[in-house]
């Protein structure tokens, strides 16, 4: 479903992205390790469609079709969705104002009807109540004044009521306790099937012990320096990066 | 148009209406003759460095014949729906009994216009008038100090809450070929301890494009508490100048929400002075500026007395070629001591074109205070456009969603649920003009 070719990707002049290929099929879980700063969340962004950075070589495409050239809101249409590492306060938006107007818009771009109100509120309340969320969230604005953990929570809960084919998990694990990364695992597990898929990215091999992946793949250097199975992350665990970084070099 | 200036166009009307012979003609004399010394404000003063009057010395302006005939619903049309309220109309400054209803307030308050005032008890309005404005706090002061025959005067009685709000309607309509121009004065005196809630709300009704120079004058006794809402809604021709002077007794509070939507140009003035201890003053401050309106607001808050609190937010939305000024005075006085001053201006530009000036002027005399004052002009939030537009919001309407949630910050501090879902209504429609956010409306949860 998603083919990433050679990708090349410059911020402000910076090259982060040397040559990237990726390919995720229906049904997989890729996990993405690497040091901080190595483009994992520029990766994340350029996938849903974030316009700051600078594609120089390379191509995405999703179905066939050219991702890059479509906008944020059409890979969403298209079943993309993005849980950010950092996710944006709103103060004024309504936190499920705009999870309903998301649902809608994506229904119409199917050709389906709006979803009925009550029909939508018991939803709501039903993936809330999955993901341990106080019912008050319900009235307040969009992650404002939400705790980290809150947030990561928040996003998990608006994939779960978005139903994407291809979530990209930025981080979602971090900053969580253990319980709560459970009930995120348990959010992600829910939603896992034959015809989704999903890109976690994550520094720590604890969310893979829920979240089984298919592939691990260490992004280093501005590419993927190594990929493997799910071991391959508990040696990351073990050993560090620099192994993979000294094998790439001399590679 | 004739050769004679603005100042002496004023001047000769004066001359040809036929004067009331009342208690208050010596003052009205006495305030054309300050009129005459300072005319119409210029840019070169200070207080108008960023607002040229230019628009209103350009046209002629008559002063209305009796009262217009208008529709009994265009009122209600006007009037905040769903309001259980007392509502006095004017129409181009007079009051018109018939639009009005005013039954159902409790004892103790008393509500009537300006013109009735005077006949009743002449004393008691020369005594209320220009009383906290003063004749010369600005040429259009002066000038509807001269002009001064109609308006509203609320007084409460010591301990007395008014439970419902009490709306004051002026309404801007349009002559057949004349432009008009208008002067209402509202008095409101609240005695120890009273409370009330009063909605000053201006409308142009047809795309009048009159000159509304209104004055209000505000005296609160020893904690009585006002919860004032201004609104202004001029046709996008219409002209407006309007003040607000308050005196602030011990521990009384002030609430001022001072709404604009509408008008070429506009000029508000805004002052409270805190003159006892424990006396607080709130200032919220909204402006949608598009096409080519001009805004200003001016606020003043003056703190004379030790143990004073104020807190203002103004927040600006800035369209097309809209222009709006914010320029928000806080003055301490030498024994003021122990004051908390807060205020606040943020702007938000839609448009290269748009352009907001603002600055706090903070006269600072006393040292142990607690003062913070900020601005900001910003954009629309990339960040959290990205973030929409990741959801499926298209642009649009996430652009549209960002600036109604930048406005509504100031609606959801009125504590009045029925004027803060019609104008909610209203921005939204400014804003939205392609309707983006109709559903915004129906969301109950
Ligand atoms: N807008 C920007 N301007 C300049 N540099 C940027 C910008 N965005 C990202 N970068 C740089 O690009 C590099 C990659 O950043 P990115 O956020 O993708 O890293 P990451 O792998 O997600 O790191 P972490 O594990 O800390 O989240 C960093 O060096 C970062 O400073
Ligand atoms: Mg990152």
């Amino acid at each position: 479903m998603l083919k990433i070719e050679n990708l090349k990707v410059r911020v402000e002049g910076k090259e982060i992205l040397n040559g990237v290929n990726l390919e995720v099929k229906p049904g997989e879980v890729h996990a993405i390790m690497g040091p901080n700063g190595s483009g994992k969340s520029t990766l994340a962004h350029i996938l849903a469609g974030r316009g700051d950075y600078e594609v120089v070589e390379g191509k995405a495409t999703w179905h066939g079709q050219d991702l890059l050239e479509m906008e944020p809101e059409e890979r969403a249409y298209a079943g993309l969705f993005l849980a950010f590492q950092y996710p944006v306060e709103i103060p004024g938006v309504n936190n499920v104002y705009l999870l309903k107007a998301a649902l809608n818009a994506i229904r119409e771009n199917r050709g389906e009807e709006p979803i009925d109100s009550a029909d939508f509120l018991a939803l709501v309340k039903e993936k809330m109540k999955l993901m341990g969320m106080d019912e008050a969230f319900i009235r307040r604005s969009v992650n404002e004044g939400f705790s980290g953990g809150e947030k990561k929570r928040n996003e998990i809960f608006q994939m779960l009521v978005l139903e994407p084919t291809l979530a990209v998990l930025d981080e979602t694990d971090s900053g969580l306790d253990i319980d709560a990364l459970k009930i995120v695992a348990q959010g992600i597990n829910k939603l896992r099937s034959d015809d989704r898929a999903f890109v976690m990215v994550t520094h720590y091999q604890r969310l893979l012990d829920y979240v089984e992946p298919d592939f691990v793949h260490v992004l280093s250097g501005g590419r993927i320096a190594k990929s493997g199975d799910k071991n391959l992350a508990v040696e990351l665990e073990k050993h560090g990066y620099d192994w993979i970084e000294k094998e790439a070099t001399s590679a | 148009m004739s050769e004679q200036s603005a100042k002496e166009r004023f001047l000769a009307q004066f001359e040809r209406v036929s004067q009331h012979e009342d208690a208050l003609a010596p003052l009205r004399r006495d305030a054309l003759a300050r009129f005459r010394e300072l005319g119409l404000p210029t840019r070169h003063q200070e207080d108008w460095k960023y607002t040229s009057v230019r628009q209103i010395e350009q046209n002629d302006f008559e002063l209305p014949a009796d009262t217009l005939e208008i529709p009994d619903d265009l009122a209600r049309r006007e009037g905040v729906p769903g309001l259980d309220a007392a509502r006095l109309v004017f129409v181009n400054g007079r009051y018109s009994e018939s639009l009005s209803h005013t039954e159902g307030l409790p004892d103790g308050v008393s509500v009537r216009s300006l013109a009735q005032a005077i006949g009743e008890a002449p004393e008691r309005v020369r005594e209320d008038i220009a009383r906290q404005s003063g004749l010369d706090f600005s040429g259009f002061t002066a000038l509807n100090t001269a002009f001064v025959e109609d308006g509203a005067v609320l007084e409460v009685a010591a301990n007395t809450a008014v439970e419902n709000p009490i709306e004051l309607l002026f309404l801007s309509v349009a002559g057949d070929q004349s432009r008009y121009v208008f002067h209402p004065r509202v008095l409101i005196r609240m005695g120890q301890g009273a409370e009330a809630t009063v909605l000053e709300h201006h409308a142009g009704v047809n795309g009048a494009s009159n000159f509304n120079n209104a004055v209000t004058e505000i005296t609160l006794d020893d904690q009585a508490r006002l919860e004032h809402y201004r609104i202004q809604r001029e046709s996008t021709a219409g002209f407006h100048i309007g003040s607000v002077h308050v005196d602030q007794g011990r521990a009384s509070r002030y609430v001022n929400h001072n709404i604009n939507l509408g008008g070429a140009l506009v000029r508000n003035d805004i002052n409270s002075r805190l003159s006892d201890v424990e006396a607080e003053a709130v200032f919220n401050g909204l402006y949608l500026v598009s096409n080519k309106q001009h805004v200003d607001n001016h606020t003043c808050v003056d703190h004379a007395s030790p143990h004073t609190y104020s807190d203002e937010l103004y927040k600006g939305v800035l369209d097309g070629k809209g222009k709006a000024v914010f320029n928000g005075r806080v003055k301490v006085h030498p024994d003021a001591q122990k004051i908390e001053a807060h205020q606040k201006n943020d702007n938000l530009l839609l448009s290269k074109l748009a352009e907001i000036d603002t600055k706090p002027e903070l006269e600072i005399y006393a040292d142990d205070v607690i003062c913070s004052h900020g601005a900001t002009v910003g954009q629309i939030d990339r960040g959290a456009l990205f973030y929409l537009r990741s959801r499926g919001i298209d642009e649009a309407k996430a652009r549209d969603l960002l600036t109604y949630a930048f406005a509504e910050s100031v609606i959801e501090r009125m504590p009045l649920a029925a004027v803060r879902e019609w104008l909610e209504g209203l921005v939204v429609n400014r804003i939205s003009g392609e309707g983006l956010l109709d559903d915004l409306e129906t969301e109950g949860e």
